[in-house]
């Protein structure tokens, strides 16, 4: 996320470049037509059905399993995420070896990739014949159409958050906070863990939230891979989409109200993060 | 011990400077020692090659699993034809509109000052904060036959949903912020002083945009398109909502893909996936490519997801 610097850009309100009005009234246009009365449909059509109606859609089994499903998935895949991401962001940032430009490059491969393409992919690779999925089958464990599933697609879109999240702020660690830590007798463990971790906190918990935005609705890449058995291993955003096929237009939007209220509070927490890391580093 | 693991890479010149330049000024007692570090690449080289590479390999790999015939007789029937002309007609469309509006959004927030100028910018970067599948369905619920406006299009003859209006519109929303968020952070960063030299020596304002600004951020510019361009071409969810899926019709690639595998033709649903994998890789190429131009400026540190 940028710092939305206000800050330094002193321009008069009165300042003799042109285009302020035409601009302006094209964004804000633009904007509405594409962006804001679409999303008003929907707030429309979910307060017509009222906060008790809404209630009992998500309440429903059904829709209470999806919803269940797709947060702690989410939520679990962005924690691995973290695990991996911030070791990953770690050595891609603070050591040299064969290859490192080309695995760089290679972490927004999820941005790049198309989810479909992906989701295919996945899917042949964890599937019981696939390549790991063959190899994990004797043991009796199987990950693709399980919820397995679902966390390997969901790893996988969410990786790029965390790392692109960290990796500016190990640029900017200052290194004398850490020959500071050395000198005063700290082991490298030590001080990677009570020197470097807290200053990469904020930014870990920026990537996991939005690697956990991104998860809850993702779709493309998880519905190959997660085998879609109702209760079990089906998605919200699936769920959405068989609504709206059973002409269920009630249900499709009181799901997506509700994943869309999470996310804005997603957004939100993650404005305080940055609120609150501000203030702490006094910038 | 010293820094890292760099001594067993073979010292080229360039791997010198970037050992020096990284190592610049933490001393003996701020690297891991030898064991944690390698402990720690090993560890990322694994997840890494498990969750991005292999996936990119068995792409291309399924889809010339049949021989290069297969693949290329895959890729030349209608309906994988059509839907590459789908897929390349709507991003020819959803990208340019984006481009003048992100123009347009950076020119007013980044020149000017004015109240709720976050909230507003908040507001461009809303679509990458909602689910795909719902960003389709908010198209439904206003254009569609039980929508909003339905009933008024279908008076006029005028088909949205399940028709390629539908797809152009879910596609635009989500590569919505793209090139805005690109362009602005870049025109904050350089402010205003050479627009204003160029007006006070009696530049037009379309004059000073198009030889001044403009060439300004053209790097970010393209930048900003390029990914613009690989998520319209790939988008899949909120297209899957609105496209209703006929065939040669309303198929876009990803679209294609998925028909494709749900009939167990494997081979030819990863023969249309190995060119959006294609795609993408250009994508990733040339953004590698572009983040070094940036790097060269004055604006690289600003950017970023």
């Amino acid at each position: 996320m940028k710092g939305l610097s206000s800050v330094s850009v002193a321009i008069k309100r009165n300042s003799i470049i042109p285009g302020f009005g035409l601009t302006l009234g094209y964004t804000l246009v633009y904007l509405s037509v594409i962006v804001l009365i679409p999303l008003g449909a929907l707030v429309l059509r979910a307060s017509s059905l009222g906060l008790s109606g809404l209630w009992n859609i998500a309440t429903e089994p059904r829709i209470f399993a999806a919803l269940r499903t797709s947060f702690s998935i989410a939520l679990a895949a962005a924690a691995i995420n973290v695990l991996f991401g911030g070791i990953v962001a770690w050595v891609l940032s603070r050591y040299e070896f064969p290859g490192r430009r080309l695995l760089d490059a290679a972490v927004d491969l999820p941005f790049a990739l198309p989810t479909a393409v992906a989701g295919i992919s996945l899917a042949a690779i964890y599937a019981p014949n696939g390549l790991i999925g063959s190899l994990i089958a004797p043991l009796g464990w199987q990950i693709a159409y399980t919820p397995l599933g679902i966390g390997v697609a969901l790893v996988f879109i969410g990786l790029p958050f965390i790392v692109r999240t960290v990796q500016p702020v190990i640029a900017e660690l200052e290194a004398d906070v850490e020959e500071a830590s050395a000198t005063l007798g700290a082991t490298r463990i030590q001080t990677l863990w009570r020197v470097v971790l807290p200053a990469l906190t904020p930014a870990l918990m920026t990537g996991f939230a939005l690697a956990f935005a991104r998860g809850v609705g993702e779709y493309g890449s998880v519905i190959f891979i997660a085998g879609n058995l109702p209760y079990v291993s089906e998605i919200a955003p699936l769920l959405i989409i068989v609504k709206l096929e059973q002409f269920d237009y009630a249900g499709a939007t009181a799901i997506a109200t509700l994943m869309l209220l999470a996310s804005f509070s997603i957004l939100l927490i993650i404005n305080l993060i940055q609120a609150w890391n501000r203030r702490r580093f006094g910038q | 011990m010293t820094e890292t693991i760099a001594q067993w890479a073979p010292e080229t010149a360039e791997s010198v400077w970037t050992r020096i330049s990284r190592s610049r000024g933490r001393g003996a007692a701020t690297g891991e020692s030898p064991l944690l570090a390698g402990v720690l690449i090993a560890v990322s080289l694994i997840f890494l090659a498990l969750f991005l590479i292999l996936p990119l390999a068995v792409v291309f790999y399924e889809a010339f699993a049949k021989g290069a015939l297969a693949y290329l007789a895959a890729l030349a029937e209608p309906d994988a034809q059509s839907a590459i002309r789908l897929t390349l007609l709507v991003a020819a469309i959803a990208v340019p509109l984006n481009v003048v509006f992100g123009l347009a959004a950076a020119w007013a927030i980044a020149k000017f000052r004015f109240p709720a100028k976050s909230f507003l910018i908040t507001l461009i970067d809303l679509p990458f904060s909602v689910s795909p599948v719902v960003a389709g369905l908010i198209y439904v619920l206003l254009f569609g036959a039980q929508g909003l406006l339905g009933p008024w299009l279908k008076a006029h003859g005028l088909e949205i949903i399940f028709a390629v209006p539908g797809i152009v519109l879910a596609t635009i929303f989500v590569t919505f912020p793209f090139v805005a968020r690109e362009l602005i952070a870049l025109m904050e960063d350089q402010g205003t002083s050479e627009e204003e030299v160029a007006l006070s020596l009696g530049a037009s304002g379309l004059a000073t945009f198009f030889r001044v600004t403009l060439p300004n951020v053209k790097w970010a510019l393209l930048y900003g398109v390029l990914l613009c361009n690989a998520r319209a071409m790939g988008e899949f969810g909120a297209v899957s909502v609105v496209s209703g899926h006929i065939r040669g019709l309303t198929n876009t690639m990803p679209l294609q893909v998925e028909i494709l595998y749900n009939e167990y033709n494997i081979t030819a649903a990863f023969a249309v996936a190995s060119l959006l994998a294609l795609l993408a890789l250009v994508t990733l190429a040339a953004k590698s490519l572009l983040e070094g131009r940036f790097k060269d400026g004055h604006s690289a540190k600003t950017r970023g997801h």
